[in-house]
């Protein structure tokens, strides 16, 4: 399990989750030697199985020139990674149930638009209703945002770990990052699986993991560790294309091609992080279908047939932590995106990237330093 | 969620009322407790005594002693004092990771009736989910027209209904032999038995053969097995099978092909019935986290449990075939034993009164066992057939082929869990039951690795399908309960 | 195919339901996946994936291959649902429409 035959990798990534892999690969693209360190195996949480969104739409103000640049690699992904991963740009949609919801969503558009961002715009009953047949008539209108959509979670992390190790990155899975110390300039890492690598550059995504990684640095995170859950009916015929959500109440609402649908939208079950395990809490669940029975009055008979939860990290400000360590020199943090960050993997990805190869990076990250919850 | 005195909080649930269920239920509530017995089917037996309360077929010769013994489990059920929910699909069991505010745990189960949903509170949960028929993945057996055994049987049980037309049995293993030996006694067609069993799984099961000799069961299924063997054409050696309909192999099934000796032989058949053994129906104990082995000796995932059937999640055991597969009389005695251990969990006997009152269970147990080393030696099922070729569909639900599911392991899909995403093998409404098995030894084979090694499906509720309106109207109050339990 | 034992045939109650808006008998307490074997019908759906045709394979729940449209309501177990006087039974092709 050593890696003593191999060439000494530039940088380590902790963590092979969508953010880890896309760092990958974009350091791999740079001919940086990259190695990445799975505890488990490559998108066996979060990455893998969230809802797949891929959203601008109703971002926190931070996030949004960030999301707005990923959009733009999600539109070209074939030519990033090889693989469409199955993305599909239908646009999102996030119902307003009142007048005083579409009061909420028409401010919002205000302020982006103050901004200068224009992706998100106010829609009217009628066209809420040409857009989404299905939806309830007592919806009044929605916030759109139509160059947004939806792709295959484990399929997309899977291209882009499949293209970073084509450009040369090295994957060990199986070892969870038991120690991270640095001396006379080099990271040492040992994983439990008695692996032993060193690196000039570390990059934590570890993920609902991150916080002790930070940790053995002196940098303790209040990383609240979640698990979103979702899930899914039987396949019925296609009648809907954008993904759906709503402005009062938690929701995310989308059909895959093959006719299955999924619910979701960030009700929460408990995550047991140490046993890789989620524990289901079906009175919130109940709450979920709830919403579903209220807003898709066709989808009541519909069969549900698994529901399931990923373990994910979230912040206490809800946006992530991107951006160099506060303590240690060549240490790199990326995690806590909080159950929003899979449509941030494309550019986070090439943000680390930037910061290590070049020293800086092109997008405004200072709102996700580490260093806002130091004491 | 229902709260302590509410009357639908039990001190222990018992979810299945076959063999072990029926057993454990009628046990524990005579010893006090407050039992519920919650079983889908709308009467109870379980599989093995399907229909056991109003089955037509009152020809006792026809389906045997051994089917009618399952009617003696009744009595003591109904005089326990036990209440029996029939109709009650269990979807989720669930013990929360804090107390409630009592300061007790209650394991939550969720449960669908008549069309709507409830979920209980109870103390201990002892799952007695039984057996499910071994998948058996030939080209065509997606065809409609062929079923497995069981099925076959429980077609039998339930309605007396019997094949007509052209009918070919294939396979190996006692049901199948059972099952033959019914039709004859019903005097239903059987044009042919294709007899799987490899040749040389005598030869491994030969020194097995003391500890079958011994066993109370060995003379009744050898005599059944023999009056087959001379009354009905049985064929040997068969090493591959494949079911075909019509000309673009689509439809119903027309024929079934078979290998022997090198040369293949076409059959016509308008039913084709199926069977290579049963397999634990672990679905609710996986769902509910409890922790699983993989058994060398009957090639299938089982739960771990120790002597007393006790898993790995506190507060639920398992009786019967879901832990492993030991038959029916087994299922009986695992049943007794796994409600005496909960009994003792609750408080309500001591460990000595415990120890003593198993006595009896535990050497009815072990008489219940012996000989089924030799069974399992002599019935497991050819590599061929729990192995497939490329073009056989290995998941019915999403019509994945064993062919797709190599393909994902050389693309880096290194077990079953990796399948579903890769390709949704086992994603379907099945949930797994009828691939699990399968995709874990084709991947294990893929990768030269042992099925231990690469692991069986993550199954999460609702462990059977439930509807959204089910979901969403998931009543919180007593009185909600009760209208759920109305009908 | 199958049919039923000849003294049960005759000693049966009969249950009388539709088949696609045929008219159809079957025995008190049939399964509906039974009462259509009876009957002569095989396949009793399409698959959603390739179209294939399908029918009952394991009669205890499991395999969710006889999934039927039991008075307006789809994906139905045929196995698990007794037929009952003047119930409308309807075979299944390809993906259920949703509203139904």
């Amino acid at each position: 399990m050593t890696a003593t035959a191999l060439p000494r990798p530039d940088v380590i990534v902790i963590g092979g989750g969508l953010h880890g892999c896309s760092a990958a690969l974009q350091l791999s693209m740079r001919g940086v030697r990259v190695l990445v360190l799975e505890k488990d195996h490559v998108a066996r949480h979060a990455s893998g199985v969230n809802a797949g969104g891929v959203r601008q739409l109703g971002r926190h103000v931070a996030e949004v020139p960030l999301s707005v640049a990923s959009m733009a690699l999600w539109h070209g992904i074939r030519d990033l990674v090889d693989d469409d991963c199955g993305f599909e740009s239908h646009g999102q949609i996030k119902v307003a149930e009142t007048e005083a919801e579409l009061e909420t969503v028409r401010a919002r558009v205000a302020e982006l638009n103050a901004l200068g961002f224009t992706h998100e715009e106010v829609i009217g009953q009628e066209e809420l209703r040409s857009l989404v047949p299905a939806i309830a008539d007592h919806c009044v209108g929605a916030l759109v945002s139509r160059g947004d959509g939806a792709a295959i979670p484990f399929r997309t992390t899977f291209a882009f770990r499949r293209k970073a190790i084509a450009l040369g990155a090295r994957f060990q899975e199986g070892g969870a990052v038991t120690r991270l110390a640095r001396k006379g300039g080099l990271w040492s890492v040992e994983t439990a699986d008695g692996g032993r690598f060193e690196a000039p550059v570390v990059v934590n995504a570890a993920g609902a993991w991150a916080d002790r990684i930070a940790a053995q640095v002196g940098e303790p995170v209040p990383l609240e560790v979640i698990a979103p859950m979702l899930m899914i009916t039987a396949r019925v015929a296609p009648f809907i294309k954008p993904v759906v959500g709503a402005t009062g109440r938690t929701l995310s609402f989308k059909q895959f091609p093959n006719g299955t649908v999924l619910i979701g939208g960030g009700l929460l079950g408990r995550a047991v992080r140490d046993e890789n395990r989620t524990e289901l809490d079906f009175s919130q669940v109940s709450v979920n279908a709830r919403t579903v029975w209220d807003l898709f009055p066709c989808m009541r008979g519909a069969t549900i047939v698994r529901s399931w939860a990923g373990i994910e990290a979230r912040m206490p400000d809800q946006i992530p932590v991107i951006g160099p360590s506060g303590t240690e020199p060549d240490l790199y943090h990326s995690f806590g995106f909080s159950a929003h960050g899979f449509q941030l993997g494309p550019i986070v990805g090439r943000i680390t990237a930037d910061l290590i190869t070049g020293g800086a990076t092109d997008l405004p990250i200072a709102p996700f330093r580490i260093g806002r919850f130091a004491a | 969620m229902s709260a302590q005195g509410s009357k639908f909080d039990f001190d222990i649930a018992v979810v299945g009322s076959g063999p072990a269920g029926l057993a454990a239920a009628a046990l524990a509530a005579s010893k006090g407790a407050s039992v519920v017995l919650l079983d889908e089917q709308t009467e109870p037996g379980g599989q093995i005594y399907r229909a056991v309360t109003e089955t037509p077929v009152r020809d006792r010769k026809v389906l045997g002693p051994d089917y009618w013994h399952g009617a003696e489990l009744l009595g003591p059920l109904r005089d326990s004092g036990a209440v029996h929910w029939p109709g009650s699909t269990v979807w989720s069991v669930a013990r929360p990771r804090e107390d409630g505010p009592d300061g007790e745990r209650r394991i939550q189960i969720g449960l669908s009736r008549n069309g709507a949903a409830a979920m209980l509170t109870v103390r201990h949960v002892i799952l007695a989910t039984g057996a499910l028929e071994r998948p058996f993945p030939i080209p065509g057996w997606t065809l409609p027209g062929v079923l497995g055994a069981g099925a076959a049987q429980v077609l039998l049980k339930t309605s007396g209904l019997v094949p007509s037309g052209a009918t070919v049995m294939a396979g190996s293993g006692p049901l199948l032999w059972l099952l033959a030996w019914q039709y004859l006694q019903a005097g239903a067609r059987i044009d042919a038995i294709l007899d799987t069993t490899p040749k040389q799984n005598w030869r491994a099961a030969l020194p097995l053969l003391p500890g079958f000799l011994r066993s109370p069961y060995l003379g009744k299924g050898m005599k059944l097995m023999l009056e087959v063997r001379r009354k009905l054409t049985v064929i040997g050696n068969v090493t591959a099978l494949r079911a075909e309909g019509g000309l673009a192999g689509e439809g119903v099934l027309k024929s079934v092909v078979y290998t022997r000796n090198g040369t293949e032989h076409r059959l016509p058949a308008d039913t084709l019935l199926l069977h290579q053994g049963v397999v634990p129906n672990l679905n609710l104990a996986n769902a509910t986290g409890c922790a699983q082995r993989w058994d060398e000796q009957q090639r299938c995932w089982r739960p771990t449990t120790d002597e007393w059937g006790a898993t790995s999640v506190e507060g639920v055991s398992l009786a019967g075939d879901g832990a492993g597969i030991g038959g029916a009389r087994a299922a009986e005695e695992a049943g007794r034993l796994a409600a005496l251990d909960a009994l003792h969990r609750l408080g309500r006997i001591g460990r000595e009164q415990r120890d003593q009152s198993a006595a009896p269970f535990r050497a009815a147990l072990d008489r219940a066992l012996t000989g089924r080393a030799f069974l399992d030696t002599l019935y497991t099922p050819a590599e061929a057939f729990r192995v497939p070729a490329d073009d056989t569909i290995v998941c019915r639900c999403e019509e994945i082929t064993a062919g797709a599911v190599r393909e994902a392991v050389r693309l880096g899909c290194s077990g079953p869990n990796q399948a579903k995403s890769f390709l949704r093998c086992g994603m379907g409404p099945c949930q797994g039951r009828l691939c699990g098995p399968t995709v874990t030894e084709v991947i294990a084979a893929e990768r030269g690795v042992s099925p231990a090694e690469v692991g069986y499906y993550r199954l999460r509720p609702p462990v059977k399908p439930i509807t959204l309106a089910e979901l969403a109207a998931l009543p919180k109050t007593d009185a909600d309960i009760d209208a759920v339990f109305k009908h | 195919m199958f049919r039923r034992l000849p003294e049960i045939e005759t000693a049966a109650e009969k249950v009388s339901f539709t088949i696609d808006g045929r008219p159809a008998k079957a025995r008190a307490g049939d399964s509906v996946a039974a009462a259509l074997l009876a009957n002569g019908v095989t396949a009793c759906r399409n698959t959603p994936v390739s179209g294939a045709a399908r029918g009952p394979y394991c009669m205890m729940g499991v395999c969710f291959d006889c999934l039927v449209t039991i008075d307006g309501t789809g994906n139905r177990q045929g196995c698990q649902v007794r037929v009952a006087p003047g119930m409308a039974v309807e075979t299944q092709n390809g993906k259920r429409e949703v509203e139904r």
